[in-house]
C-alpha cells in the first residue's frame, strides 16, 4: 500500500521535482550515473532520472480512465443481462464471447494499426478488451443476488426494475466488483505499458516508463539504470496494486462474516 | 459426443467468421490513410489513387472482404501494401509468413511443453501444503512473476543474464530463414519470460483450485471414512482438480499467443508477434490481418480443445454427452 | 471382558474448546452398547455435530479436545494416530447430504471399494462390492457400479453411503441427519434399511437428528443436548413419554404431529450463544421451573432411574405431557357459508430447466375462505412451490384463473394494480436471504408500507413499530441489520414485512422448514395469532404433515402436479382416500404413533 502510494505520488509530482527537463538532450547518450545525474543520461543524453519523474503521468492518466471506462460499460451490460435474464442475455454474452476470444494484445494492436496511436486510441481499445471481463462478474454475480428472497420480495412488490436494480442488486454486488477492480486496472496498466514498450502508443520523445525500457536496451551495457529504474517502477507499481486488492478481498471475506 | 465436436468446431469456425470480419473492417476503416502512410513524403493525390487502385481499395469493401476471405482460405492472404508502393516484385504476403510461422511456433511449443508439467506440478504443491513452507516458498516468487507484464521481466532478466552474468545473449541474432535451432541460446531468455509470466499466474490458479477441493466435503468424508491418504490426494483432490487447471492452464496457452507478441520484441526474436509489430508500425494493413487472424485461429483452436478436453474429464459433463 | 461386553462407545467427561477457550460442548458422557441405536437429539447450536465428529478425533479448526477420554469398542483413543486407525476400522461416517459427499469423479463400485480397509484393497473382489450394495437393497450388477453418484437419486446416493459405511465392519457407524434432506418417503424407506441392518449387523448406530419423531422411530436409547451439555439421557419410551428435563418436555410440547391437532406450546426465549453461557444452568434463563440453585450452580447429571439421567435438580416437578387428551381430541371445524377471499380455478404452470419445459402444475383448482388456512402440501417436484409463486406474482401461469376480489389477477406482480399488489403477499423458506442485508430492520418493513400504502415516512416508522410488537420482536430490533438477527427473527420480520402491505392473503412457502423446532413452533403459534388479529386468509405451503395439521383448516394434497385429495384438515389425516395420501401419512414419523405403539406393547388400552 506504502508502496503504490509513493509511486503513484511521484508519477503525480515528479514533475516538480526533476532536476532537468526531460526532453533536452543535455550530454553524451548513456554516461554512467553521475552526482550530477544520479542515474545517468539516456540513449539520446537526456537525464534518466527527470524522464523517470514525468514518465509515469500519462500512462497513469490512460490507466484511470479506462478502468472508469470499463467499468461504465461492463457494470451496465452485466446488470442487464443477469437481471433480464432472457434474449437480451444471450445476445449481449454471444457479443462479450466474440471479444473474449481475441488476445488482448493483438486487439489492441490492430486498433492501433486502424486508427493511428494516441492516448484516446489507447484508452478506447483497452476498455474495449476488459470490459466483457467486467461484465462476465457482474453478469454471474447479479444472477445470484436475484435469486435471493429479498429480491423476489421486492418483485412480488412489483417494484420497477431500475429500483431493484439500484435498491436490492447493486449495493449487494458490490465485494466482488471492487474485489475486480484491483485487477482489472493492473490489467490495464500492463496492456497500456505494453503498447508503449512497442513504440506503439506514447510518441517519442515524451517520456514514458514502458517506452523507456525499450529505447535504452541500446545502451544497457554503457547505463543499465536507463532501462533498470523504469523497470522497478513499474514492478512496484504492479506488484502493489495486487497486493492491495487481494488485502481488500480477504478483508471483505471477513467482515462479511456468517450469513 | 461427436455432435458435441461437430457443434464447437462449427461454432468456432463461425466466431472466427465474425473476428475476421470485424478486424477486416476496423484496419480498413480509413482507407485513404493507408496509401498515404505509406507513401510518406512521396504522397501525392494521383500516386495516392494509383496505389489505391493497384491495391484493390477502389471496390466497396464488402466486395475486397469476401476476396479477402477466399484468398485466406485457399492460403493467400493478399498483397503488402508496402511492397507494392514500394514497386518490390516479392508482394504476396504468404510466403513472407512461412518462416516468422515456424519460428513463432517452436518458440511457443517449447514454452507450452515446459508451461502445463510446472503449472500443474508447483500449483499442486503449493496448495496441497497450503500455509506451510513449501506453499510460500512457491507462491512467493510465482506472485511477483505472475504480475509482471513481459516486458519488465525480460528487460530484468537481460540485465542479469547478460549484463551481469554475460551468459546469454539479449537479442536473439537469426536471420531470416535461419532455424533457431542453430542458436539454442537465443530461446533461452524469450522462454524463460513466457513461462515467468503464464506459470506465475497459472500455478496460483491452480493452487486455488486444489484449495477448494481440500475443503469439500467429499475430501472430509473420505478422510472420516478411514480412506487411505495417498489414495485421498490422488483420486479425491488432484483429481477434481484437473477440470479446473486444465481451463487455466488452457488460459494460459491463450495468453501465450497475445504474449509472444512482446516477448519476440524484446529479443528481436523473428517470430510472427514482431512480424505484427512492423505490420503495424508500416501501417500495412494486409500484413497486420494475416498475423492477427493466425494468432486469432491459435487462440480459438487451444478453446476447442481445452473445452474437450474438460468435458471428458467432468463425468457429470461426459455422461450428459452421451 | 469378552468383546460382546464391551460398549460399542464410551464418551467420558468430554470438552472440546475453542480457541478463545469458551466451550463448544463439556462435560459430555454417553454410552452406547453394541447393536444399539442411540437418538442424539438436539437444535443448531446445542454441540451435538461437534460431539459426532469429536469420536473421529476431528474436530475444526481452532478447535481443541481439552478434557476427557474417547473408547470405541473397548480401545482408548489416545493419540491422532490411533484415531486415524480407528476411523473406518471401528467407525464410520453417514453424511447429511450424500450428494456432495461422494466423489463426482469416481465409480459407486470403487467408491465404495475405498471405503474397505486399505490392506484388503488388493484382494476385494467385485463381488465383495456387489454383496454390500445387494445388503442396502440396491442392484449389484456392474451396470450399477459403474455409475456416478450425479446418475442417481437422492435416496440411492444415501444407500451407498450407507453400504459404504458397513464395507470396512465396524462397531460403531455416526449417521449425522442422514434422512433431513430426502422426502418423507424415501425416508422411511432408509429408516427401515437401518433397523434391519441394526438387526442383522450387530452395529450401533449414533443418530443425530433435530426430529423427535424420527428419534422415536428409529431410536431405542436417546440423549438430549443443550448447550453443549447432554441435558437428559435414557430409553426412547422414557424420555419421550415423561420427559425430566425442562427443555426436553419443551421440545416434546412444541412437535407437531399428523395425528393430532393442538397448540403448540413454544418455548420462551432462545438459546445462549456461545458467549453467553454462564456458570449456572444453561437453560435456567428459560425455564419455567427454575430456582435460585439453578442460576448459580450447574447442576449435575443424576441417574433418577436405571439408565435414566437428568441434568436437573427439580426434575421431579416438569409436568407431564398428557397424551391421553391429546390423543383423544379432535377438533373439526366446519367452515360453511364463509366469503371467499382467494379463488384458483384451472391453474396450469410450467418452468424451464435445462432447455426442457417442465410441468409444474396442472388444472390445479381451490378456494381459501376468508379468515382460512389452506395447505398446499406435497414432496419436491409436487408443484405446490410454482403454485405459491404464481399466485403472488413472481411466475406467470400458462393456464387458469386466480380470482382475488372479483377480479381476476395477472400472472407477474408488475402487471397487477396496487390494491392488488396490496392484498397479496408472501414470505418465504430461507430467513438468510429474507431480508437485503444492506438495508436496517426499519427500512425493510417500511418498505411496502411506503411504497404500496403511500404512507410518509413517519406514519410508517410508527407502523413498523406496531408490527414489530405484532411479531413479538422487541421495537430495538428496528435498528439493526439482518446479519445480527438469528433465522428465527429474520423470519419474523419477513413477516412483518409482508403485513406492513396490509394484506388480505399471506402466502407461507415452508416458512418454517429451515428453522429449529422450537423456534417453528414459535413461527406457527405467531402465525396463529396474527391470522385472527389481523383477519388474514393463509395459503401455506409446507412438505411436513404435522405442520399441517397445526395450522390449516383445509389440505390440499398435491403429486406431480396434480390435486390427488383435498378436504378438511382432520378428516383427511384421520381417513385419507387416495394412496398416494396414504403413503404419505404412513411415511411420515410421529410421536404420537410412537406413543401408542409403546403403550400397546406394554398392554395399555386407550
Amino acid at each position: 500500500m506504502v508502496f503504490v502510494a509513493i509511486v503513484v505520488l511521484l508519477a503525480l509530482l515528479g514533475p516538480l521535482l526533476a532536476p532537468y527537463s526531460p526532453i533536452a538532450t543535455i550530454g553524451i547518450p548513456g554516461q554512467a550515473p553521475s552526482a550530477a545525474h544520479i542515474l545517468g543520461l539516456d540513449f539520446e543524453g537526456r537525464d534518466v532520472l527527470s524522464r523517470l519523474l514525468y514518465g509515469g503521468r500519462t500512462t497513469l492518466f490512460m490507466c484511470v480512465v479506462a478502468t472508469l471506462l470499463t467499468y461504465a460499460v461492463g457494470l451496465t451490460i452485466g446488470l442487464i443481462a443477469g437481471y433480464t435474464r432472457s434474449l437480451v442475455d444471450s445476445l449481449l454474452m454471444r457479443l462479450v464471447d466474440v471479444f473474449l476470444s481475441l488476445p488482448a494484445l493483438l486487439v489492441m494492436l490492430v486498433m492501433v494499426s486502424a486508427l493511428g496511436p494516441g492516448q484516446f486510441v489507447l484508452i478506447f481499445s483497452s476498455a474495449l478488451v476488459l470490459f466483457p471481463g467486467v461484465a462476465r462478474i457482474v453478469r454471474t454475480s447479479t444472477l445470484e443476488v436475484s435469486r435471493r428472497g429479498y429480491v423476489e420480495a421486492a418483485t412480488a412488490r412489483g417494484e420497477s426494475t431500475t429500483s431493484i436494480l439500484r435498491r436490492e442488486i447493486l449495493p449487494n454486488i458490490a465485494g466482488p466488483i471492487i474485489a475486480d477492480l484491483g485487477l482489472r486496472f493492473s490489467w490495464s496498466l500492463i496492456l497500456i505499458s505494453s503498447v508503449n514498450f512497442l513504440g506503439l502508443g506514447i510518441a517519442p520523445p515524451n517520456p514514458d516508463w514502458g517506452l523507456m525500457i525499450a529505447e535504452n536496451r541500446i545502451i544497457i551495457s554503457e547505463n543499465l539504470y536507463a532501462v533498470l529504474a523504469p523497470s522497478v517502477v513499474i514492478a512496484i507499481l504492479i506488484l502493489g496494486v495486487n497486493l492491495v486488492g487481494d488485502a481488500f478481498v480477504r478483508s471483505l471475506g471477513e467482515s462479511r462474516g456468517q450469513p | 459426443m461427436a455432435v458435441f465436436l461437430v457443434r464447437r468446431l462449427l461454432s468456432a469456425a463461425g466466431t472466427l467468421v465474425v473476428v475476421s470480419a470485424l478486424l477486416y473492417f476496423v484496419t480498413n476503416v480509413l482507407p485513404g490513410n493507408v496509401a498515404l502512410v505509406v507513401l510518406g513524403k512521396n504522397a501525392t493525390p494521383a500516386r495516392v489513387r494509383a496505389l489505391d487502385a493497384r491495391l484493390g481499395y477502389d471496390h466497396s469493401i464488402f466486395v475486397r472482404y469476401l476476396d479477402w476471405l477466399g484468398g485466406v482460405l485457399h492460403g493467400n492472404f493478399g498483397q503488402s501494401a508496402v511492397a507494392v508502393a514500394l514497386h518490390d516484385p516479392r508482394t504476396a504476403i504468404s510466403s513472407t509468413l512461412s518462416s516468422p510461422l515456424s519460428n513463432s511456433l517452436i518458440l511457443a511449443a517449447i514454452a507450452a511443453l515446459l508451461l502445463i508439467p510446472l503449472t500443474f506440478v508447483l500449483g499442486a504443491f503449493s496448495g496441497l501444503f497450503a500455509g506451510r513452507k513449501l506453499d510460500n516458498v512457491i507462491s512467493g516468487p510465482l506472485l511477483i512473476s505472475g504480475g509482471l507484464p513481459e516486458f519488465v521481466t525480460g528487460s530484468l532478466l537481460i540485465l542479469v543474464f547478460f549484463n551481469t552474468l554475460n551468459l546469454l545473449p539479449p537479442i536473439s541474432s537469426l536471420g531470416p530463414g535461419q532455424s533457431p535451432f542453430s542458436e539454442p541460446k537465443a530461446l533461452v531468455l524469450p522462454v524463460v519470460t513466457l513461462l515467468a509470466v503464464t506459470v506465475g499466474s497459472g500455478a496460483r490458479q491452480v493452487r486455488a483450485g486444489v484449495v477448494e477441493v481440500l475443503r469439500g466435503d467429499y475430501v472430509q468424508y473420505a478422510r472420516l471414512n478411514g480412506v487411505n491418504e495417498r489414495r485421498i490426494v490422488i483420486w479425491y483432490v488432484l483429481r477434481n482438480a484437473l477440470a479446473t487447471s486444465v481451463q487455466v492452464i488452457a488460459q494460459n496457452l491463450q495468453y501465450l499467443a497475445g504474449g509472444i507478441i512482446v516477448v519476440e520484441s524484446i529479443f528481436d526474436y523473428p517470430g510472427i508477434g514482431e512480424y505484427l509489430v512492423q505490420a503495424v508500425q508500416a501501417r500495412d494493413t494486409n500484413k497486420v490481418l494475416a498475423a492477427a487472424i493466425i494468432l486469432a485461429a491459435f487462440y480459438v483452436l487451444i478453446n476447442i480443445l481445452a473445452d474437450l478436453i474438460v468435458v471428458y474429464l467432468v463425468p457429470k459433463l461426459r455422461t450428459e454427452m452421451a | 471382558m469378552s468383546d460382546a461386553q464391551r460398549n460399542a462407545l464410551e464418551l467420558k467427561d468430554v470438552r472440546i474448546d475453542v480457541s478463545s477457550h469458551d466451550a463448544i460442548i463439556s462435560g459430555v458422557n454417553l454410552e452406547m452398547r453394541r447393536g444399539e441405536i442411540l437418538g442424539l437429539v438436539g437444535e443448531s447450536g446445542s454441540g451435538k455435530t461437534t460431539t459426532a465428529l469429536s469420536i473421529f478425533g476431528y474436530w475444526g479448526r481452532g478447535l481443541k479436545l481439552t478434557q476427557g477420554q474417547i473408547v470405541i469398542g473397548g480401545e482408548v483413543m489416545s493419540t491422532q494416530q490411533i484415531f486415524r486407525s480407528a476411523r473406518g476400522r471401528l467407525v464410520s461416517y453417514v453424511p447429511q447430504n450424500p450428494g456432495v459427499a461422494l466423489n463426482p469423479s469416481l465409480r459407486i463400485g470403487n467408491a465404495i471399494r475405498d471405503m474397505i480397509r486399505h490392506e484388503r484393497i488388493v484382494t476385494t473382489q467385485p463381488e465383495e462390492v456387489s454383496s454390500m450394495l445387494v445388503r442396502v437393497g440396491l442392484p449389484g450388477d456392474s451396470d450399477f457400479t459403474r455409475r456416478y453418484p450425479h446418475q442417481l437419486s437422492g435416496g440411492q446416493q444415501q444407500r451407498v453411503c450407507i453400504a459404504a459405511s458397513l464395507a470396512s465392519r465396524p462397531t460403531l457407524i455416526v449417521l449425522d441427519e442422514p434422512t433431513t434432506g430426502l422426502d418423507v418417503v424415501t425416508q422411511e424407506l432408509v429408516l427401515e434399511e437401518l433397523t434391519r441392518l441394526r438387526d442383522k449387523e450387530n452395529v450401533a448406530m449414533l443418530y443425530i437428528t433435530h426430529d423427535l419423531a424420527v428419534a422415536a422411530k428409529i431410536a431405542q436409547r436417546i440423549a438430549v443436548m443443550y448447550a453443549g451439555r447432554v441435558v437428559e439421557q435414557g430409553s426412547a419410551e422414557e424420555v419421550l413419554r415423561k420427559p425430566r428435563h425442562p427443555y426436553t418436555r419443551g421440545l416434546v410440547a412444541s412437535t407437531p404431529d399428523h395425528l393430532v391437532i393442538r397448540p403448540l406450546t413454544p418455548l420462551q426465549g432462545m438459546a445462549p450463544s456461545l458467549r453467553e453461557r454462564t456458570a449456572g444452568c444453561p437453560f435456567a434463563p428459560r425455564c419455567p421451573q427454575r430456582v435460585d440453585l439453578c442460576e448459580r450452580e450447574l447442576p449435575e447429571l443424576l441417574e433418577i432411574s436405571l439408565g435414566h439421567k437428568v441434568r436437573c435438580p427439580e426434575w421431579n416437578r416438569t409436568p407431564s405431557v398428557d397424551w391421553t387428551t391429546l390423543k383423544a381430541r379432535t377438533e373439526v371445524e366446519s367452515q360453511t357459508d364463509v366469503p371467499t377471499a382467494l379463488k384458483v380455478a384451472g391453474l396450469g404452470a410450467e418452468y424451464r430447466s435445462r432447455g426442457q419445459n417442465v410441468v409444474a402444475a396442472m388444472d390445479v383448482s381451490f378456494s381459501v375462505p376468508r379468515g382460512g388456512c389452506v395447505a398446499l402440501v406435497g414432496e419436491s417436484g409436487s408443484g405446490k412451490t410454482t403454485i405459491a409463486r404464481v399466485i403472488a406474482g413472481l411466475h406467470a401461469p400458462v393456464k387458469g384463473v386466480i380470482q382475488f376480489r372479483g377480479e381476476s389477477l395477472s400472472g407477474l406482480a408488475k402487471h397487477r394494480s396496487i390494491e392488488q399488489r396490496r392484498g397479496i403477499q408472501i414470505v418465504f423458506q430461507n430467513p438468510s436471504d429474507a431480508l437485503n442485508p444492506r438495508h436496517s430492520v426499519e427500512t425493510a418493513i417500511a418498505r411496502p408500507a411506503r411504497l404500496l400504502r403511500r404512507m410518509n415516512r413517519n406514519d410508517a416508522s410508527s407502523e413498523v413499530r406496531r408490527l414489530l410488537d405484532a411479531v413479538r420482536l422487541p421495537t430495538s430490533v428496528a435498528r439493526r441489520y439482518p446479519a445480527e438477527l438469528s433465522g428465527g427473527e429474520r423470519q419474523r420480520v419477513a413477516i412483518a414485512r409482508a403485513l406492513a402491505a396490509g394484506p388480505e392473503i399471506l402466502v407461507c412457502d415452508e416458512i418454517t422448514s429451515s428453522l429449529d423446532v422450537s423456534v417453528q413452533a414459535v413461527v406457527l403459534e405467531l402465525l396463529r395469532d396474527i391470522r385472527t388479529e389481523f383477519g388474514l386468509s393463509i395459503v401455506f405451503i409446507t412438505h411436513d404433515l404435522g405442520v399441517v395439521a397445526t395450522v390449516a383448516d383445509r389440505v390440499l394434497v398435491l403429486e406431480n402436479g396434480l390435486i390427488c385429495e383435498e378436504g378438511n384438515t382432520m378428516e383427511v389425516m384421520r381417513s385419507p382416500k387416495h394412496a398416494y395420501t396414504r403413503r404419505l401419512l404412513d411415511a411420515a414419523p410421529s410421536l404420537i404413533a410412537a406413543i401408542n405403539k409403546w403403550d400397546t406393547d406394554e398392554g395399555h388400552v386407550d
